[in-house]
């Protein structure tokens, strides 16, 4: 054994035995929590939220009928259903292209969907009978030669339900209607009515050939840890005209949601993560302060620096690790609850956890220990050994910029890898860094005052106020401890009160869950009149017509022109636009002006969603291809549109002027109850021409979705509280050593318990105060740009914040530091000469 | 002990102190401590200010000498000087065989281990470890730096002996806040002397203790030392304190003079 690894075994062994004589004296227990606490809530976050996600996914699978579809333009290669049945998943196939349908004399262009009897994977088909029949759910497709049709088809066809029509060379008889077709989602909006066949009978019609424009999906189905390895798998090896899609990207109501969830509970975990980590840069320099005796002496006694920096970095890893990982499994069992709490949420139970957050916990541990700990520790190594015998040599300066370097630097790691959200993270950190800068300058400024005004007082109070400006440090320190922990409840207060409560308004009691389309424009004013009769409230009925969208700012747009595959689908396809004189109530201006006047010049308003995703800026023309002419205008605004309210919304609006000579349908949504589901074989023959479409499922979902996110992240604020009372607590305990000794002398000079305390309780309220004031300032502001920037929430101030934030500070703070410091007070002069 | 792999190329590292090259028999048989125009000069708010004045001595090996003079006088910065605790502004110290300028503050820290006892007045014991923990803390530092001597028995075997001989055995579990100062100091006496050195600095070791108290601690104190054979530095303002030493010297403004 070389003597080299002799001294690091042993430098290992002694780092342990330190650590463990550390711990037995308590020394540890304000690091230890607040480490626990990070690790613990950034771990059940992780788990949490990749389980959750993976349930919303597997929900969510309804709306595409399937957890993952391979979607092409052409048939897609067998290599691909074949690899997915090595794997185990379920599989089935469809085929969708236009057509014409005749009966008899009449015609009629309908969208075909071809389906095998393993269709839908995730939901159901729901058919009726005829009209007035119940909807009952059915499994399997329709039998060779039968047909299942939109009602509006037999009206437009003339015909009843059991009728013969003919597509290409084969007769089907239409036999039951469509009531609700899972997938059908995706397309809204599409004008010819569907007919459903059997995915075997497709080659004997002869209609789909090489050269038809035909889409082919491959449905699939399987545990999420299956479907997760298949697109992994077959992402690289997809031909360019197919693309994978999952329920996300299907339809922007679900997506804005599960986004909206995950976004919360990853707010949550970080602002844990920041607060936690004050509490562990407070709790390591209390350590260092009350470890420079101990560091004199051991140098003194023949350690030299290498050993000990050696031995301090050892024993914070040693630490570390066991910390986090206790704070692993608090996570885990917290998750576990968590997951109990929610389970009446899912449909089955949740998917297993995966390993992966034991990972995250274990390196967020670490980092955060080596950035918020580490160089206070590292530089106690540099402790003159002469202190031993000169106590007045203090503690060796910590550099407050490696200090602040390297703790930004953690955390800056930390967020770019825990934020899935780069946006939700900078803006945060932005907010906690401005106030925490805010916190030292405030601090300082109060040092300064303290040291002004005692030169101006007498007695107690000078020595009080001289006192607090002589440890500026330990003032400032706990001025911004106070501030944090506040902040973090504060912010609490305003995601849950406010931002919470905005969300659940998006979707409220009563939001439509019937969209309306293909609405004639002569039906139009009747329709109104018939809502209004059974006293339905509809969203607005809105004229809707299409175009193909061919130039952005002189430019022709080609689908393949876009990598992003979502672009291109959406360049390749007609846009519903539509036209009006004022913007829709819920849509947000964010960028130009809305036209006003009352003939105002031809220009556009998009979506700024879509207008990022195809690259269009304000200012740029657009020129639209439709029914047989080109439209062109500039886009003058950009509007920011709730998607997840499920009111009618359209990416691209006109003028009238530009827009209303073409031919347009009119759309509208509505809210009907459970209770007047008989309503609708009324309205379906009183209006036969329209289509009705079930969004109930849907809005279920996202319904669901909020309230599951909600719950959760209310859960994990749990931890982001028990953080803030803890960085509030190490700022208490911040300044505790010092004070002891301060209060022996002054008492020993005459100073009686009621002077010491009143003295006390007036620093700690004005400090309560100030620190109250600066988080509320920021804590409003983060609100507001959480609300406004990352979650596209309205955002109103509230006054009560101010009031709480203040005041509650004050006076909590007040009270909480004269109890936490009386102790030390009240104890007889001797044992706190002893202690000191 | 001296293998190859234990002479690191960088001198300060703690392997190269290998005891043969610090041995005081070889370099230099009876002295142990030696300083040679020793001066000290601060830069405090009213300028320059001079606390040692071009000071010498030298202490051999087993020899017991007293610092005695005014407070304020510059003995406890001689202490440090002599022990490498703190640099001088002029002249040299040679401790141990070895001249602290040629070192740095770690190759004195490793010099001292094993070698230099301390015993202060403010006991100096670390609040967090037991008596018995205090006592084997600079063994188990010396067994990291590879100090001089440890025999068979191991930090802790060593450290219970030591304790035994300074009558604390049945408060070794206990931590300092629970031993009474006369206890604090008898556990800093046996961690001074648990690893065997061979010249101890004690400053006003006494200081804080009653008198008898105090006088049980010198007793102690010069037990172990004429057990150990180890020089003895003690700075103190107790007269009688002074005449059990072999030597007496007094420090007046910075200036050393051998009292009768
Ligand atoms: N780093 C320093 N800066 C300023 N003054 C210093 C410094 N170190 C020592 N002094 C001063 O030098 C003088 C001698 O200090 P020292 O502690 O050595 O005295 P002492 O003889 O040990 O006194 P006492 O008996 O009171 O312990 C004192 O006046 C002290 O204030
Ligand atoms: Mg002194």
């Amino acid at each position: 054994m070389s003597a080299r690894f002799r001294i690091r075994t042993s430098a290992w062994w002694l780092a342990l035995k330190l650590l463990r004589r550390d711990w037995r004296s308590g020394e540890l227990y304000l690091l230890s929590a607040a480490l626990v606490l990070t690790v613990a809530a950034i771990t059940a976050v992780g788990f949490f939220t990749d389980r959750i996600e993976r349930a919303m996914q597997r929900q969510g699978g309804e709306l595409i009928a399937a957890d993952l579809v391979i979607d092409s333009s052409r048939a897609i290669p067998e290599t691909f259903a074949d690899e997915a049945a090595r794997r185990g998943l379920a599989i089935a196939r469809t085929l969708t292209f236009s057509s014409v349908v005749l009966a008899g004399d009449s015609s009629q262009l309908v969208q075909v969907k071809a389906v095998d009897d393993t269709y839908p994977l995730r939901g159901s088909m729901r058919l009726k009978a005829d009209l007035d029949a119940a909807e009952l759910p059915t499994d399997g497709g329709p039998a060779p030669r039968t047909a299942w049709v939109e009602p509006r088809l037999l009206y437009a066809l003339g015909a009843e339900v059991g009728t013969g029509i003919d597509l290409g060379e084969v007769g089907f008889t239409a036999d039951r209607l469509i009531a609700y077709e899972p997938d059908r989602g995706g397309n809204f909006f599409q004008i010819a009515p569907r007919v459903m066949i059997r995915l075997d009978d497709v080659p004997a019609t002869g209609l789909v050939t090489e050269a038809s424009r035909v889409r082919h999906r491959l449905l699939l189905g399987g545990p999420p840890q299956a479907i997760a390895d298949f697109a992994a798998w077959a992402e690289p090896k997809l031909p360019a005209y197919a693309g994978l899609l999952d329920a996300r990207e299907a339809r922007p109501e679900f997506e804005s949601a599960v986004d909206r969830a995950s976004r919360f509970l990853h707010l949550a975990a970080l602002t844990t993560l920041l607060v936690a980590g004050a509490a562990i840069a407070l709790a390591s320099r209390r350590l260092v302060d009350r470890q420079t005796d101990a560091v004199a002496v051991m140098r003194c006694l023949g350690a030299p620096r290498h050993v000990l920096t050696r031995i301090f970095a050892l024993r914070l890893l040693a630490f570390g690790l066991i910390a986090s990982l206790i704070g692993c499994l608090i996570g885990w069992l917290g998750q576990q609850g968590l997951a109990l709490v929610l389970a009446d949420w899912f449909d089955g139970p949740l998917p297993a956890p995966s390993v992966a957050p034991v990972f995250v916990g274990l390196g967020t541990g670490l980092v955060a220990l080596a950035g918020f700990a580490l160089p206070p520790l590292m530089q106690l190594a540099d402790v003159p050994p002469l202190k031993v015998l000169r106590r007045d040599l203090g503690a060796p300066k910590t550099s407050v910029a490696l200090a602040a370097l390297a703790a930004a630097a953690a955390l800056a790691l930390l967020i770019l890898w825990q934020a899935g959200d780069f946006e939700l993270a900078w803006k945060l950190l932005l907010g906690v860094v401005g106030a925490v800068a805010a916190l030292v300058a405030l601090g300082a400024v109060m040092v300064w005052l303290a040291g002004l005004a005692a030169a101006r007082t007498r007695g107690i109070w000078r020595l009080g106020l001289a006192g607090l400006s002589r440890r500026p440090a330990a003032a400032i320190l706990q001025i911004t401890g106070f501030g944090l922990g506040i902040l973090a409840l504060l912010l609490l207060a305003v995601v849950r009160v406010d931002l919470l409560q905005s969300w659940q308004q998006t979707l409220p009691e009563g939001a439509p869950n019937r969209f309306l389309i293909n609405i004639q424009p002569h039906e139009k004013d009747a329709l109104a009149d018939w809502f209004a009769e059974r006293d339905i409230d509809s969203s607005g009925i809105y004229p809707m017509v299409r175009g193909r969208l061919t130039g952005i700012g002189g430019e022709t747009v080609e689908p393949d022109d876009y990598e992003d595959p979502q672009a291109a689908r959406l360049a390749d396809r007609e846009f519903n636009l539509s036209y009006s004189d004022v913007p829709q109530g819920d849509n947000e201006i964010v960028a130009g002006r809305w036209w006003a006047g009352p003939d105002p010049l031809p220009q556009f308003s998009v979506e700024e969603g879509i207008a990022e995703t195809l690259g269009i800026a304000l200012g740029d023309e657009l020129r639209f291809w439709m029914a047989g002419r080109e439209v062109a205008a500039p886009v003058t605004s950009l509007r920011r549109v709730v998607w997840d309210s499920f009111n009618v919304n359209f990416f691209v609006i006109g003028t009238p002027g530009l827009l209303a000579g073409e031919p347009a349908t009119y759309v509208t949504s509505f809210y009907l109850p459970a209770a007047r589901e008989a309503l609708v074989p009324e309205l379906l023959r009183a209006f036969p021409s329209v289509t009705l479409i079930d969004v109930g499922a849907l809005l279920e979902q996202v319904r669901g979705i909020i309230e599951q996110g909600i719950r959760a992240v209310e859960y994990v604020f749990l931890f982001t509280l028990a953080a803030g009372l803890l960085v509030m607590y190490a700022g208490i305990q911040a300044s505790l050593a010092v004070r002891r000794g301060e209060h022996g002398v002054l008492r020993t000079l005459g100073a009686n318990r009621g002077q010491l305390l009143r003295g006390l309780l007036v620093e700690f309220t004005v400090a309560g105060l100030l620190a109250g004031l600066t988080a509320s300032i920021f804590a409003e502001l983060t609100g507001y740009v959480l609300a406004r920037q990352v979650f596209d929430l309205p955002f109103a101030p509230n006054p009560w914040l101010w009031v709480f934030g203040v005041l509650g500070s004050g006076v909590a703070i007040g009270l909480a530091g004269t109890l936490g410091t009386y102790r030390a007070l009240v104890r007889p002069p001797l044992a706190q000469l002893r202690a000191a | 002990m001296n293998t190859p792999e234990s002479v690191s190329p960088e001198s300060v590292s703690p392997e190269s102190v290998s005891p043969e090259s610090a041995s005081p028999e070889i370099v230099s048989p009876e002295v142990l401590c030696r300083a040679d125009g020793l001066a000290k000069h601060v830069t405090g708010p009213g300028g320059r200010l001079t606390i040692l004045h071009d000071l010498s001595l030298s202490i051999g090996a087993g020899e017991a000498v007293a610092i005695v003079g005014a407070s304020g006088s510059g003995k406890s910065t001689l202490l440090g000087l002599l022990a490498g605790l703190d640099t001088p502004s002029d002249g040299d110290v040679e401790l141990c065989g070895e001249r602290l300028a040629t070192l740095d503050e770690d190759g004195r820290a490793a010099l001292r281990a094993g070698r230099v006892g301390f015993v202060f007045q403010s006991f100096q014991l670390l609040p967090t470890l037991t008596a018995l923990e205090n006592v084997s803390l600079p063994l188990e530092l010396g067994a990291i730096t590879d100090a001089p001597r440890m025999n068979g028995s191991g930090p802790t075997g060593i450290a219970r002996e030591a304790l035994e001989r300074v009558g604390l055995t049945p408060r070794a579990g206990h931590y300092p806040r629970q031993l009474s100062g006369g206890e604090q100091q008898r556990v800093a006496i046996a961690r001074a002397f648990a690893p065997g050195p061979r010249i101890l600095f004690a400053d006003e070791p006494t200081g804080n203790l009653d008198l008898a108290t105090g006088q049980k601690i010198i007793d102690l104190l010069f037990a172990l030392r004429a057990d150990a054979g180890a020089a003895l530095v003690l700075v103190t303002h107790d007269q009688a304190l002074a005449e059990r030493c072999d030597r007496r010297l007094g420090m007046r403004d910075g200036h050393l003079e051998a009292l009768a």
